[in-house]
């Protein structure tokens, strides 16, 4: 047993008290101290300067001596961008670099100022509208006269501009006035402006107090979402009575479920959404967040009696959301929809859309920690074959390294690394190995030395490289905030370098929070230093998806620009849906845990990280047989599927729990592996029209209000209603079918359903409750192999799903699964089809493309068809020949 | 059998033509010129539509040479080799499963045909297991007759020995008559012996407390008047009873029993009594031979705060078996130092005023004759303890025998020379150790206290080969974890030896142990070795 393993933090619960609540953090205690006592803010209109891309004004408060500067942006695809920072702060204040995927372009605003003490900027078309009142300074979001949200209409603007030190003075003074300094100094602990204590540490801040907070009032909003990552409800609650979501990264092993702590990532946006508007706020900081909401609900009335319209004007309901940073500036996003898909894309301008993954990582990947050596890798491949489990790719936790030095193999267990990715890549899987961003301290390891050498690791407060203990003891952490610091650890990726390493090899990053065993709350101390002398507080919660941006940016490098990379990361931020997949950390072997998935995954795929998933079965504890059939079950209908366990619990390969469970979880990922061409096409859909994969059902039914709650069932795509059982023994589950003018069938039995009703649907232990809607032709593949790569030639179907009209549309997406040709040269085929009136027709969406491909589609099978057909034919050029339709039933025909 | 299988295709493969993945012993339901039914006959197709690459079958059976259908079953003759069923979705699919490559026929890939080095292969490890097979089956027939004879040889023992200890028992019943017979005598002399010497103790005693309560009387007597009165009790103030610190005219008069005197005689006999433990002399007694009295209200309260002494203490039990009442005067010896005897426990130095008492609170040796009623019971217990003692030997060995002889060492007991031995492999790590039948064992090489890993359960193999696995359950506990416990796998071997050891889940661990008795019956020798060389 090495030093790593005593000092590991596990336990099987969470133990709270390492972790702060809201009362335990300084910057909220001052703010909600201040803003009892009102001071609100003016804004002098007389100042207002027009420059080419923004409209800028002063605002000031009686408290503040100095104003602030405002800017109201006008960008591209109906979005406005309001910054509020200091004129001339005593140093910059930070501001986020690399989450914008480029400067966003702006478009002029029409400023036509309303009556005395108002100004009002309209965009072009004039039908997005920022009515700006000077005093008290308020900023309402107009849109075709209504009035959708209001900007400090609570007046909850603050901000903390910068002070000098106040060292000298206050050392002299506590010598001269030794005895009634006691309040005072009892005032400045409680307030934390220069020092905050926690626990055992204390947090220097040289540059004193520095935090923000806006408030945005949502009219006739009760829903909002977003914010991610909290092991909560997808739809945000009401914190009046609590503690605040709290956006800071952190690693908490087995978190607690139903709770606002911050976990492993953040991205610090929010949607709304109500009947006939939905909006995103995205508040564009990267240090401790903390957002309220306030919802006050309409006026009761009774849905059934009312139609939406009524609803909607009798809903006087309104959501406030206050948004509270401990540094940097105020600058954020307001996307104005009106639809989901709207704010889909608007936010997607801004932060970029999910990457194209490889089609192998949509596959099932097993992972466990871990896999001991290459015997064991080589029996577990084995053992999927024999049991014949499809399967793409094998993983290896941190104790393939030597000592937990990454980049690095042990010589004991992996002997020889490259022999046992030939095994694999000889039945076309892939391996993933760790890479963690802390590196041990070892003048003897080369990643560690030649860092040390160029100064490439974070710093701490007194200049020294930071130190913090992790999985290798005492560590340094690489601080991938600089530009060179990532681009040198991409050159780590480059084959010639990493030895051992083959094209087959992807990685996923760890402990990204970063996590530091005996840091404050598990992380590095705030007062540590970047790149650009920036403290950490002010960029902690970027750490990891710099570490993701570089790992990704290595694994193009090392093909030379022409392979797609996959990492997985823990820690993300907005934007990190650029770089590859995110997973939702260290959950456990409960129901609950597998019930959570649901919501945790929603959220993020709603802001904008399609490419998620939970750990198949819970990484902590053993599943029964039945949850771990369940969760297989479950994952194989979440976009990221991944079977993981930790160290001490018992193995629980696929095959371990009997023949009856092994077949159901056989079954299970075969299902996954037939619908590869739908999953792979709605990723192309995420990637290039910034729609989710995973989506809520408000998403898909935004009139309908009674979808704006539903968390225990969601949409994948467009066309498949998916309702996973999560609770034990269940014989029956109620799924909601939504949409009046809606048809589902199910996809087992296709039995079907009218829309807008509750069904009851009896559940087998090998039943999972999907549903294919109405109007939708999804496409599969009609045999499965044992890895992706192995079923590239194999024939393909489609299950047309007829709506109540008698017609069905769906696209599909080719390419080679795991180039950028598909980018730069154009190499892929987009397909349509659409069925009407008895025909089904397959046409080209998107001309730009040609891929040749030997492919068929071999099974052709239709839900709906009002009577038995009499004959079926094909048409292509020149090509005509009857087929002989197969019809298996009331309404199916498959041929 | 292997040869059989092997000798088959051979002979007939090259001349009977079937449809791609069909096997030689299905060829017959792929007849061309018929329409082709379904194997399991849920349907017929015509047979152009055998490996058309389309699935007409619910089982797969009009596709065995295609990945059309999801459940086929594709045959590969791997001629040289073993033929082989693969699923049929793993055809053309790039990967070589058969080694004579054919299920790999339109994939663009080219799978090199291994059979014959992988026959090769197979030939000289069968040839080397049955060789190995062969000399551990020898081996493991004489383990059988070792322990056909070791067993007679035990159980002949065990019947002596059941025999033995018969006449054992008889031993130990008279012995015990005898030592009883020699208990009686000693114990009358012992007890008369002790009674003489307690009668003596109490007269002494009440000597000792007649002459007090004298010259306390005389003492208190100030106007030697004959009698005490309540006055001149009031100039003791010690025996003050309300805690006042003054002895008042009531109090004096309750202690003389109401009166306001009292006389020498009925002092003696009434109030002394009451105020001895109070009562300080006017005068030091130098005279007095123990001035331990007034000292000894404290010591049984102050006694649990001082520090325990061990060595005292066994002093006091010596002193008290051996000499019962006197056990009061012991503990005066203690109360020589009572409120003093602080933290720093100074060994129990016997003050040397209190040797004479001590002395002459002991017990006066045993007269002659009673010694001699000792001596003889002494032998008379010795004697019995002794065959006591042997009897219980010869009640564990036939224990141990009865175990042995009835312990489940296989179908013929070729696991029984296992017994009590243990057989050992280290690791980069650790040391394990497995004594068969009792426990196993891991120990860190580089020294470090040994874990059990789990001590004998049962057998453990599947229902039809039960003595191929054994268990070993309820080793020490993992922490957030359950007990460690081992499957211990037997192979055949020549030897006796531990091959492995892993440990496959967390806990739980995984031994290989190599052993003749694990060795199957070979098959018979072939008729003709030649046979081999022409595959």
């Amino acid at each position: 047993m090495d030093a790593a393993e005593k000092i590991s933090v596990e336990d099987e619960a969470v133990d709270k008290k390492i972790f702060k609540d809201c009362s335990k953090i300084a910057f909220y205690r001052r703010q909600k101290q201040r803003l009892s006592k009102k001071s609100t803010y003016r804004a002098l209109l007389d100042s207002v300067t027009e420059g080419k891309e923004s409209t800028r004004f002063q605002i000031i408060n009686e408290a503040a001596k100095v104003p602030l500067l405002a800017e109201v942006y006008g960008i591209e695809g109906n979005i406005f961008r309001l910054k509020i920072n200091e004129e001339a702060p005593l140093k910059p204040r930070y501001e986020v670099p690399d989450v914008l995927t480029s400067k966003p372009s702006t478009v002029r605003l029409i400023s036509c100022s309303g009556d005395t003490g108002s100004l009002v900027l309209a965009n072009g078309k004039g039908d997005l509208k920022c009515h700006i009142t000077a005093n008290p300074f308020k900023i309402d979001l107009v849109s075709e006269e209504e009035v959708v949200m209001s900007i400090n209409s609570l007046g909850q603007l603050y901000f903390e501009q910068l002070q000098i030190p106040p060292k000298q003075s206050r050392a002299t003074k506590e010598n001269e006035e030794d005895t009634s300094d006691d309040t005072t100094q009892e005032n400045q602990e409680e307030l934390g402006l220069w020092e905050e204590k926690f626990r055992n540490f204390v947090d220097v801040k040289d540059n004193g107090p520095a935090s923000i907070g806006l408030d945005f009032s949502l009219h006739g909003f009760e829903h909002v979402y977003g914010i991610p990552q909290h092991a909560e409800s997808h739809q945000l609650k009401n914190t009046s009575d609590g503690d605040a979501y709290r956006l800071y990264n952190l690693d908490v092993y087995g978190y607690k479920i139903h709770d606002k702590m911050g976990i492993y990532g953040s991205v610090p946006y929010l949607l709304a959404h109500k009947l006939g508007r939905t909006l995103g706020i995205f508040w564009l900081n990267a240090s401790e967040t903390l957002v309220e909401i306030n919802t006050e609900p309409a006026v009761k009335y009774a849905l059934t009696q009312m139609g939406p319209v009524a609803a909607k004007e009798k809903g006087r309901s309104q959501t406030d959301v206050h948004w509270m940073s401990e540094s940097g500036i105020i600058d954020v996003f307001l996307l104005t929809g009106p639809t989901p898909s709207d704010v889909f894309k608007q936010y997607s301008y801004l932060t970029g859309t999910q990457a194209m993954p490889p089609l192998f990582s949509l596959g099932y990947h097993q992972c466990r920690w871990n896999y001991k050596d290459e015997h064991d890798v080589k029996a577990v491949d084995a053992g999927f074959d024999e049991h014949d489990i499809p399967y793409d790719v094998m993983w290896l936790d941190i104790e393939h390294t030597e000592g937990k030095r990454y980049f690095t193999w042990d010589k004991k267990r992996f002997p020889n690394p490259k022999r046992m990715q030939e095994l694999l890549r000889s039945k076309k899987r892939k391996l993933v190995v760790i890479s963690d961003p802390h590196i041990k301290i070892d003048p003897d390891y080369l990643v560690y030395a030649k860092a040390k050498e160029q100064g490439f690791f974070v710093r701490n407060h007194e200049g020294g490289d930071f130190e913090g203990v992790c999985w290798p003891g005492l560590s340094s952490y690489l601080d991938f905030t600089s530009p060179k610091v990532r681009e040198w650890y991409s050159s780590l990726f480059a084959f010639s370098v990493y030895q051992g390493s083959t094209d087959i090899l992807y990685i996923w990053n760890d402990m990204n929070e970063p996590s530091v065993f005996r840091g404050p709350e598990l992380t590095m101390q705030k007062n540590a230093i970047h790149h650009g002398n920036w403290e950490h507080r002010e960029l902690h919660n970027i750490y990891g998806f710099y570490q993701q941006m570089a790992t990704a940016e290595g694994l193009i490098q090392r093909s030379k620009g022409k392979e797609r990379p996959f990492v997985l990361t823990r820690s993300f931020f907005a934007g990190s849906q650029k770089y590859g997949a995110v997973w939702t950390g260290d959950n456990t072997a409960e129901w609950s845990y597998l019930k959570i998935s649901i919501p945790m995954l929603l959220t993020l795929s709603v802001t904008g990280i399609s490419f998620c998933g939970a750990d198949v079965g819970g990484f902590i504890g053993n599943p029964e047989a039945e949850l771990l059939v369940r969760w297989y079950q479950a994952g194989a209908y979440q976009p990221f599927f991944r079977g993981h366990a930790t160290k001490n619990t018992k193995r629980r390969e696929p095959w371990l729990f009997g023949e009856e469970h092994t077949r159901l979880i056989q079954e299970a990922i075969r299902e996954r592996y037939a619908l590869l061409p739908y999953w792979y096409s709605l990723f192309y859909s995420a990637h290039v029209a910034s729609q989710p994969v995973m989506r809520p059902l408000w998403v898909e039914f935004p009139d309908e209000l009674e979808t704006f709650s539903v968390e225990d069932e969601y949409m994948l795509g467009s066309a498949l209603l998916v309702h996973p059982v999560t609770e034990p023994k269940a014989t029956v589950v109620d799924v909601f079918l939504p949409g009046s003018s809606e048809v589902w069938y199910d996809s087992k039995t296709f039995a079907h359903w009218e829309g807008a009703c509750t069904v009851k649907i009896p559940v087998a232990l090998d039943t999972i409750p999907v549903f294919q809607r109405g109007g939708s032709v999804v496409p599969i593949k009609t045999t499965i192999g044992r890895s992706t790569g192995c079923m590239t030639d194999s024939p393909y179907g489609l299950w047309v799903a007829l709506s109540t009209k008698g017609s069905a549309v769906g696209e599909f997406y080719l390419d080679d699964g795991h180039s950028f040709q598909y980018l730069h040269q154009k190499q892929f085929l987009h397909r349509k089809f659409s069925f009407t009136s008895g025909v089904l027709i397959n046409s080209c969406a998107d001309k730009r493309g040609h891929y040749p491909s030997k492919c068929v589609v071999e099974q052709i099978l239709v839900l709906g068809l009002k009577k038995h057909p009499s004959s079926v034919t094909s048409h292509s050029p020149g090509l005509n020949h009857p087929v002989d339709p197969g019809y298996s039933g009331p309404g199916v025909v498959s041929s | 059998m292997l040869l059989v299988l092997l000798l088959l295709p051979m002979c007939w493969a090259v001349e009977v033509k079937r449809p791609r993945g069909v096997s030689l012993t299905n060829h017959h339901f792929y007849d061309e010129s018929k329409p082709f039914t379904c194997l399991d006959g849920s349907a017929s197709v015509p047979f152009d539509q055998v490996n058309d690459d389309y699935c007409d079958c619910k089982d797969g059976s009009d596709e065995p040479g295609t990945a059309a259908c999801p459940n086929g079953s594709f045959h590969c003759t791997n001629t040289g080799y073993k033929p082989l069923y693969i699923s049929s979705r793993w055809v053309n699919d790039g990967v070589c499963d058969c080694c004579d490559g054919t299920d790999e026929y339109n994939s663009g890939i080219v799978c090199e045909n291994t059979c014959k080095e992988k026959g090769r292969k197979e030939r000289e490890t069968l040839q080397q297991m049955a060789e190995v097979t062969r000399e551990g089956f020898r081996l493991k027939k004489i383990l059988i007759e070792d322990w056909k004879r070791a067993r007679e040889e035990k159980q002949k023992k065990l019947t002596e020995l059941q025999a033995g200890k018969k006449s054992l028992e008889d031993q130990v019943e008279l012995l015990r008559t005898l030592k009883e017979e020699a208990e009686k005598p000693e114990k009358e002399a012992k007890d008369q012996h002790r009674k003489l010497w307690e009668e003596q103790l109490a007269a002494s005693k009440a000597q000792r407390e007649q002459e007090l309560a004298t010259s306390a009387f005389q003492e208190l007597d100030d106007d030697m008047d004959g009698a005490v009165s309540v006055a001149e009790l009031q100039t003791h103030p010690e025996l003050d009873t309300d805690g006042d610190g003054a002895l008042s005219e009531g109090e004096a008069q309750t202690l003389l029993g109401g009166d306001t005197q009292t006389d020498a005689a009925s002092f003696s006999d009434r109030i002394w009594a009451a105020i001895r433990d109070k009562y300080r002399s006017e005068v030091l007694p130098t005279d007095l031979p123990s001035p331990s009295a007034p000292a000894l209200t404290e010591p049984k309260e102050e006694q649990p705060l001082g520090p325990s002494q061990p060595a005292e203490e066994e002093d006091e039990e010596e002193e008290e078996t051996e000499e019962e009442e006197g056990g009061e005067e012991g503990e005066d010896e203690d109360s020589q130092v009572p409120g003093e005897q602080p933290k720093e426990t100074p060994p129990p130095v016997v003050p040397p005023q209190t040797v004479s008492p001590t002395e002459e609170d002991k017990m006066p040796p045993y007269d002659e004759q009673t010694q001699a009623f000792i001596n003889a019971a002494q032998e008379a217990r010795n004697k019995f303890e002794e065959a006591e003692r042997s009897l219980k030997d010869v009640e564990e060995s036939i224990r141990n025998l009865e175990q042995e002889i009835s312990f489940d060492f296989g179908p013929n007991g070729e696991f029984a020379y296992l017994y009590s031995q243990c057989y050992e492999l280290t690791t980069n790590e650790y040391v394990y150790r497995l004594c068969p039948f009792k426990l196993v064992s891991q120990k860190p090489k580089l020294g470090g206290s040994p874990t059990s890993l789990g001590t004998w359960g049962s057998w453990a193999g599947p229902d039809h080969d039960k003595f191929s696995a054994m268990k070993y359950e309820q080793g020490t506990g993992c922490w957030q974890g359950p007990n460690r416990s081992t499957t211990v796998r037997l192979l055949c071997g020549k030897e006796t030896v531990v091959t492995s050891t892993t440990e496959p889940s967390r806990c739980e661990y995984l031994m290989e142990l190599m052993t003749p008795a694990a060795c199957p019956e070979p098959p018979p020798e072939p008729p003709a070795s030649g046979n081999r060389d022409e595959l």
